[in-house]
């Protein structure tokens, strides 16, 4: 049990790292692109809007 | 366009992750014997493969859309941390990446630790070697099989990391010391610009948008991506000479 704990935390730490609202807001972001596109709605702008976003706001809770 | 994108996107990554692997085995090899530290350092190589080879051709299976979507969302949380991490370093808000520094602190803690001997190898610069370069080369694995399943030729982004592998193994054998002068930080901004611009582009793509352009809109997300971590280290710069006056006060 223990091992599969290490496990998941390597991986989480290799991907995720120390901001988990950064990946909990890619996700949104994704999804709320896979809706819109879905609609037959440009949907190509929201990534890097919501990028810019997602890196200002982690930067700023880092720098507090 | 984008092939070369993925060539050079798929070397800088590899040898970023090189760098940091050599000077771990470097540190093992001088403090603990060389014998233990290449036979750690090969012993990772060998798993590193196997892993590669087996979750190579289990990617190739899954279909293109959906690795995509997935990989594309992956690659940019991922992105994003290297991102992070460099803007915070150029800003001055994080002490930058030192290969001489890490060498120096590697060799010192080698050089103290107790000698267990285990299959005839001393068996901390085994196990020293051995996790610096399953670690590093994990990454370079992630970024291998994840730029090159997407774009549909993992062989082209192996060719990447093999000539960068070759160039940092080449060099630090040459000069056996830590490659200090590579200047780390400014490729893993590089990196962490080319993770996002390619998790962007994948993962809206993945999830059913479509790009003006096509594939040509790569460069156009480059573009903002590095407009954009220059602009955030310009404003963190001044937050931090502000701060910094304002405690002098």
């Amino acid at each position: 049990m223990r091992c599969v704990a290490a496990f998941g935390r390597f991986w989480w730490d290799f991907v995720v790292g120390d901001d988990w609202v950064v990946a909990v807001s890619v996700a949104a972001a994704i999804g709320l692109t896979a809706a819109i596109a879905a609609e037959d709605v440009a949907a190509w702008w929201l990534m890097p809007v919501a990028v810019a976003l997602v890196l200002y706001s982690s930067l700023r809770r880092a720098t507090r | 366009m984008s092939a070369a994108f993925l060539v050079a996107s798929a070397f800088l990554a590899s040898a970023v992750e090189f760098v940091e692997a050599l000077t771990i085995v470097l540190a093992a090899g001088l403090a603990r014997g060389w014998r233990s530290s290449l036979t750690g350092a090969g012993v990772a190589a060998v798993a590193l493969a196997v892993i590669v080879s087996a979750l190579g051709p289990a990617l190739t299976v899954i279909p293109l859309s959906a690795l995509r979507l997935v990989v594309g969302g992956l690659l940019l949380v991922f992105g994003l941390q290297w991102l992070r991490k460099a803007i915070l370093r150029a800003s001055g808000f994080k002490a930058l990446h030192d290969e001489d520094e890490i060498f120096a602190r590697e060799l010192a803690e080698a050089e103290t630790a107790a000698r267990v001997e285990r299959a005839g190898l001393d068996w901390y610069g085994f196990t020293l070697s051995f996790k610096g370069v399953l670690l590093e080369g994990l990454e370079v694995a992630f970024i291998v099989l994840t730029f090159g399943s997407t774009q549909g030729s993992i062989p082209l982004a192996a060719v990447g990391a093999a000539v960068a592998l070759v160039l940092v193994a080449g060099v630090g054998i040459a000069v056996r010391a830590p490659l200090a002068r590579v200047p780390e930080n400014w490729m893993k901004f590089a990196v962490g610009a080319m993770l996002t611009t390619f998790g962007i582009f994948w993962s809206a793509e993945g999830a059913g948008a479509d790009w003006p352009g096509s594939d040509a809109a790569l460069l156009g997300v480059l573009v903002f991506v590095c407009a954009l971590s220059a602009g955030l280290v310009r404003l963190l710069r001044r937050q931090r000479r502000l701060s910094l006056a304002l405690a002098e006060a």
